[in-house]
């Protein structure tokens, strides 16, 4: 049966062995560093695949999985913060913020108005936090904007 | 006598104006942070170190800030305990046993304020105990070489993960996880680059504090989009609140007994403030035998979780100031604050830098005091800050940590790593995968590899010699021990987990 353990198990064997292939380019140890830079690596590598044959031979009941709607909502999030990361730099805090928070809080309980809200509130009060009582560097807009 | 005149220096310290001003912030933030059903001391802890850092407080002020958020949230977890039902952090699930029904018989501001007391008492035998504990084992760890400490790491590897998840291989698995992500970047031995794929970002290998904050505050949000924000009103009407002297007499016993186990269970490395109040209410339960009335709502079973755990957080910080070992989560997020200040906790610090381990040591007992303050007069401020909905608060902390991590560093990979271990947060801890370890992996890895190599240079490459010594043999006789024994004991200790009603 495929569960959830397993598959992680196995994932985790391809990138253990992927550790162990790269760390055996890496040069052997002289003199004054016995071990050199690949001898732990391994150690660690050979500690993921036995660990993670423990996960492949006797996995736990499945995970008590989100259904599909709530998991793509969770894959969207993702999405969301993926592009909060990328604009906030040509962007500017504010509007990326915004839209970011809406969305999170719109995710969390659908009603859109208070979202909007939540939205406008925490970008509009987190800069004026950042900026002016903690003195960090942020840009409120577009740098392209502020001349 | 020695301690007085270093207690006298940490005074010095602690009471400048500044200093002061942190700890009641601290205070105030973390018993909010507490509070609130989701945060617990790590997230909390967590979110604020970015922005301590770009605040650019200096190493006392930024420790003072931090631990006072960490015993403030100890404080506050209590309040949605006993007011929801709802653990506010881990370590208070215990109190929900007794508190909530407490506070259904209409006795909430009772139960809250037995609980503040006794969160009092615990927190504060526990920093005396730190005060008096914690010089002895620093000076016993001068006696560790290179194999000790990486005995003394085993340990705390095993410890942890032994009693973190139901599962060893899972627990074992996060480890080793952890430590495959403390290896990527420039090794700085030899100087080569190592697992990076080419990618230039990765060179300086991924930063704890990225890991932390993905780990433990953005996996929050994706719990609370799965969930929809469930079950976060108050229930129970609070009216007046009163101080019931006779109750809180009632369980002395009860509290010095268990702020004294707390202690203890928060000195092992690993089992941290969760089996501190779990071991203290059995305890209790058992000593007060079926006429304890033990689940309806008595005073004792709220005291006696909320000592223990508030001394197991006091308890927690001695391993970590003296061997630079952990003892629970967010003693480890707290390890990474130092070691970004560029503070390596050991034995040393309590010669090289008294005026940080006593300045500390003065601000927690000053900070029990302010939160006696706080948690007990003032709680009806804290329980209106629990009706802010998750659809405001969740948001807001996603943000916060944007921003902390984004001006730490100032790159977009820090900021996509971030999310990235937030994802992987919440996949392992849906999985029933610990996160701790991982975080302990990533901040001892590369003190590990390095004591490692050390040794066998020292040694010529014998690898016998990592067990040369009796210390190191009884650390790694006592790790193995921790990691076997739960499997065993687990039919009777089981891990508390969280109440879902």
């Amino acid at each position: 049966m495929i569960r959830s353990d397993r598959i992680l198990g196995v994932v985790v064997v391809i990138v253990a062995l992927v550790f162990i292939t790269s760390a055996y380019n890496l040069p052997a140890g002289n003199l004054f560093d016995k071990l050199g830079p690949k001898a732990f690596p391994i150690i660690v590598a050979i500690g993921m695949i036995v660990s993670a044959a423990g996960l492949i031979l006797r996995p736990d009941p499945e995970a008590d999985w989100p259904e599909m709607p709530s998991l793509l909502s969770i894959g969207f999030a993702t999405l969301v913060l993926i592009g909060y990361a990328y604009s906030l730099k040509p962007f500017g805090f504010l509007a990326p913020t915004a839209i970011a928070a809406a969305i999170l809080s719109y995710q969390i309980s659908p009603r859109p108005v208070p979202a909007v809200l939540t939205g406008i509130g925490l970008s509009v009060g987190l800069f004026v936090i950042f900026k002016y009582a903690l003195g960090l560097g942020l840009f409120a807009l577009p740098r392209s904007l502020m001349g | 006598m020695d301690i007085l005149s270093n207690l006298a220096l940490g005074f010095e310290v602690a009471l400048s104006p500044m200093t002061l001003f942190l700890a009641v912030i601290g205070c105030f933030l973390g018993t909010i942070i507490g509070a609130l059903p989701g945060l617990g001391p790590s997230n909390g802890v967590a979110i604020l170190i970015p922005i301590t850092f770009t605040m650019g407080l200096d190493a006392t002020a930024a420790l003072v800030l931090l631990t006072s958020v960490y015993y403030g949230a100890m404080y506050g977890g209590r309040i949605s305990s006993i007011l929801l039902n709802i653990p506010g952090d881990e370590p208070a699930m215990m109190t929900t046993l007794d508190g909530y029904p407490m506070a259904k018989n209409g006795r909430a501001g009772d139960a809250l304020v037995i609980s503040g007391v006794a969160s009092f008492v615990g927190a504060l035998l526990a920093t005396i105990a730190l005060a008096l504990v914690a010089p002895f084992l620093a000076r016993i760890a001068y006696k560790f070489g290179p194999a000790e400490y990486f005995a003394l790491y085993a340990l705390a590897f095993a410890t942890l993960g032994g009693m973190a998840s139901n599962n060893q291989a899972k627990s074992a698995l996060a480890s080793f996880i952890g430590l495959g992500i403390a290896l990527i970047g420039i090794d700085n031995n030899s100087g080569f680059t190592r697992f990076t794929g080419g990618n230039l970002h990765l060179a300086d290998g991924i930063d704890f504090l990225v890991a932390i904050v993905g780990l433990f505050a953005v996996s929050e949000v994706f719990f609370f989009i799965d969930s929809h924000g469930k079950g976060s009103a108050v229930g129970v009407v609070l009216g007046k609140v009163t101080v019931p002297w006779r109750e809180i007499w009632s369980t002395r016993w009860t509290m010095l007994r268990s702020s004294a186990v707390g202690f203890v269970a928060g000195v092992l490395p690993g089992a941290g403030a969760s089996l501190g109040s779990f071991m203290t209410y059995m305890m209790e339960k058992s000593l007060a035998g079926k006429k304890g009335g033990f689940g309806t709502g008595v005073a004792k079973g709220v005291a006696a979780p909320e000592a223990g755990n508030n001394a197991a957080a006091g308890g927690a910080l001695v391993p970590m100031l003296t061997l630079g070992v952990p003892g629970s989560g967010t003693t480890a997020v707290l390890l990474a604050v130092l070691m970004t200040l560029n503070i390596t906790p050991g034995p040393t610090l309590f010669a090289d830098r008294p005026e940080v381990v006593w300045g500390l040591i003065a601000a927690l007992l000053i900070a029990n005091f302010v939160l006696l303050a706080m948690n007990v007069p003032m709680v009806k401020v804290f329980v209106r800050i629990l009706q802010v909905p998750p659809a405001i608060l969740l948001p807001g902390v996603t943000m916060i940590s944007f921003v902390g991590i984004y001006s730490l560093s100032g790159s977009y990979f820090d900021l996509l790593l971030m999310v990235g271990f937030g994802v992987m947060g919440y996949v392992f801890r849906k999985m029933d995968i610990p996160t701790v370890p991982v975080i302990l992996g990533i901040l001892l890895g590369y003190q590990m590899e390095n004591n490692l190599r050390h040794a066998m240079t020292l040694s010529g490459g014998e690898w016998t010699y990592l067990l040369s010594s009796p210390i190191s043999i009884g650390l790694w006789v006592a790790a193995a021990l921790g990691f076997i024994a739960p499997m065993f004991l687990r039919r009777y200790l089981r891990k508390p987990q969280m109440v879902t009603e």
